[in-house]
């Protein structure tokens, strides 16, 4: 089976402070990451792989130091990694990013699986899967809690808000997965050793033949106009009593009179 | 194509570095250069004190003719015979930006024996529905819905398409934004009109709701957005109000669809309904063991309410991911939300700000959940609960 998964490299957001003072973001030792979601990714195809054989190979569309998070995945087991690399992509949005993936994805061969994670936790648009399978013409099913293949046939249980839809299709297919799905194993000594050797191929947008009004700036059709960071909701009351009941107390009465309940 | 700075103006303030979302800014001998990890989103434009950071405009290569296309359309999602609350809150804010462009909205009702709902979407705001029926919609499936969407946007040509921003909504909307190469915003959380450019300001929270993005799509149509349930009010319908059904051949044929759905598990109870919900009561990592988890089921029990988690709570295996409210969750706003032993990490606060009132109970009193807390008690949640919820029960009791 030739399953190919997507990853992005990701400042992690949940190290992401606001300055208080200017309120603007605090980058400084933020780390990058591999999307958690993605590496959930990695780990599935990891395991289908170990069940039906064939090739796992990972590819990001990036800077440059995005070959470290592609490095990772190599250490966790998957057996190929590609970087789609130029400064032609800068400033892609989701559409000339799914194009851009989807261009490489078709130079890489004939593929059975495209696993991406559900979103990035840095954009969360949870678009590019989509877009890419839209793109390649394949299916899709998002928010996959469970994968299964039977031969030529995949079956997903996919996540709904109020449980969970039972799919089966054909391959090849683009999924996404949450978070459920799997637990992402730890790199062995032995596989960071030989993802630290690894030279990983990097494809410029005229090595993947990409039409040069679908990349980066030229190929997106949002552009961001401002960032600002957003309102805070003002403080409220605090209530301490000197015990529970009384503070309960107080808090329905404040409730009352402000006609909540 | 590029943000650029001017190093005749820079004055080496370093203003720009910390503006930067992206780390993407260093200072060298006395001079800012952007870097390559530079996504061009201009957020260092605006606080340069000298105006030394300007955008190069690129050359624009789409001929569209953008006056053809008019009117905000809204994807109207139902299940089950029911229209989806989200359909009716888009509408509401469909109509405030129709009325601003003096334009038409138009909801887009894909389905099978769908047609008694359109009453209630001309109720809300609709003055036009096009309704697009056959078996092969009676549940939500990508193929054929992107089928029929997309016949309809280039047949009728709309301005501006929302789209709820549920798992349904944002597996379409990308779907139906590629197929027809134009820009889809996602998980907005505010929408205006520009009144320069008329063009819709999608508006988002990106990096965790560490900070927001105003997003623009002046050059593709339509302009496309998937929005967050439970952001905007419900309208209150109006009953008097009618339009017209423009009825549209289905173009799918059943066989042509790869995927097929085999069964639907329904694991929630309406104790899991969080994006309907007007009472949620919340658990997090303070709650300490998931037995503890029955004082917050009892409390939502009497108040009619709905069961959330934090990320933690969800981790730790005391409640099932479909309660789990934040980023990577869900994201409700319901009338009241109580945060129970939830420290209120940046990332579960962007799941549930949007709620009218908030209610916290903590031990620790700079949990940041107090700073976004309407109300907050100071006190052990396993002691403050039963006593609220006999409090509420009272309360209930006194209002029959």
């Amino acid at each position: 089976m030739e399953i190919v998964v997507c990853v992005k490299q990701v400042p992690d957001t949940t190290e992401v402070k606001i300055d208080p003072v200017k309120n603007t973001l605090i980058r400084e030792g933020v780390p990058s990451i591999v999307n958690p979601f993605d590496k959930i990714a990695v780990e599935v195809a990891l395991q289908l792989k170990e069940k039906h054989g064939g090739r796992v190979r990972v590819i990001s569309m990036g800077p440059p130091q995005a070959a470290d998070a592609l490095k990772e995945c190599l250490a966790m087991g998957a057996d190929e990694a590609v970087l789609v690399s130029d400064r032609a992509f800068g400033g892609a949005d989701t559409l000339a990013t799914a194009y851009a993936l989807s261009t490489s994805i078709e130079k890489m061969g004939p593929v059975d699986l495209i696993i991406c994670g559900k979103q990035a936790i840095d954009g969360d648009t949870a678009q590019v899967g989509p877009g890419i399978a839209e793109n390649l013409g394949f299916p899709q099913i998002t928010y996959a809690a469970k994968i299964e293949v039977n031969g030529n046939v995949i079956k997903v249980d996919r996540e709904h808000e109020d449980g969970y839809e039972i799919m089966e299709a054909p391959l090849p297919i683009v999924v996404t997965v949450v978070k459920s799905i799997a637990e992402p194993r730890f790199p062995t000594v032995k596989g960071t050793m030989k993802a630290n050797r690894a030279q990983i191929p990097v494809w410029t947008a005229a090595e993947i033949g990409a039409d040069e009004k679908r990349i980066g700036m030229p190929g997106s059709p949002t552009q961001v106009r401002r960032i600002f960071t957003p309102k805070q909701r003002s403080q409220g009351e605090l209530i301490q009593e000197e015990t529970a009941q009384k503070s309960v107390a107080a808090l329905m009465q404040k409730l009352s009179d402000a006609k909540i309940i | 194509m590029a943000v650029i700075v001017n190093q005749n103006k820079c004055v080496g303030c370093g203003a720009c570095v910390p503006a930067c979302p992206f780390d993407a800014i260093v200072m060298q001998e006395g001079k800012a250069y952007i870097t390559e990890k530079c996504t061009m989103c201009g957020a260092c434009i605006s606080v340069c004190p000298v105006e030394a950071i300007y955008r190069e405009e690129i050359e624009r290569t789409v001929s569209m003719d953008k006056t053809e296309y008019k009117g905000v359309w809204v994807f109207i999602e139902q299940s089950e015979g029911q229209v989806k609350g989200v359909a009716h809150e888009l509408l509401g804010e469909a109509r405030k930006l129709a009325d601003e462009l003096g334009e038409d909205v138009a909801g887009v009702l894909i389905g099978d024996q769908v047609e008694g709902m359109t009453g209630e979407l001309f109720a809300s705001g609709a003055d036009k529905v096009y309704l697009v029926e056959g078996p092969e919609y009676s549940h939500y499936n990508t193929e054929a819905y992107t089928v029929a969407f997309v016949d309809l946007i280039k047949t009728y040509k709309p301005a501006a398409v929302l789209v709820g921003a549920t798992n349904d909504g944002r597996d379409l909307g990308p779907r139906v934004a590629a197929r027809t190469r134009t820009g889809l915003c996602a998980d907005c959380t505010g929408l205006s009109i520009d009144p320069e450019t008329r063009l819709v300001i999608w508006t988002r929270p990106a990096f965790g709701g560490n900070i927001m993005a105003d997003i623009l799509c002046p050059d593709h149509r339509p302009q496309m957005g998937t929005v967050r349930p439970k952001v905007f009010k419900r309208p209150v319908a109006d009953p008097s109000r009618t339009g017209e059904v423009i009825k549209v051949a289905s173009k799918v044929k059943a066989e042509d669809l790869k995927v097929k759905l085999l069964e639907i598990i329904s694991v929630c109870t309406s104790n899991c309904k969080l994006e309907e919900a007007d009472i949620i009561v919340s658990g997090g990592r303070g709650m300490n063991k998931p037995e503890n988890f029955a004082a917050i089921e009892e409390l939502a029990n009497v108040l009619g309410g709905a069961v959330g988690a934090s990320r933690a709570a969800v981790d730790a295996g005391w409640k099932p991911a479909l309660h789990q409210v934040g980023q990577t969750g869900k994201t409700v706003g319901p009338k009241i939300y109580f945060a129970c032993g939830i420290s209120g990490a940046i990332q579960h606060l962007a799941g549930m700000s949007s709620s009218d009132t908030i209610i916290a109970i903590n031990k620790d009193i700079d949990a940041p959940i107090f700073k976004v807390a309407d109300y907050g008690i100071v006190g052990d949640v396993m002691e403050v609960l039963p006593l609220l919820t006999a409090e509420f029960a009272k309360y209930k009791a006194s209002c029959k």
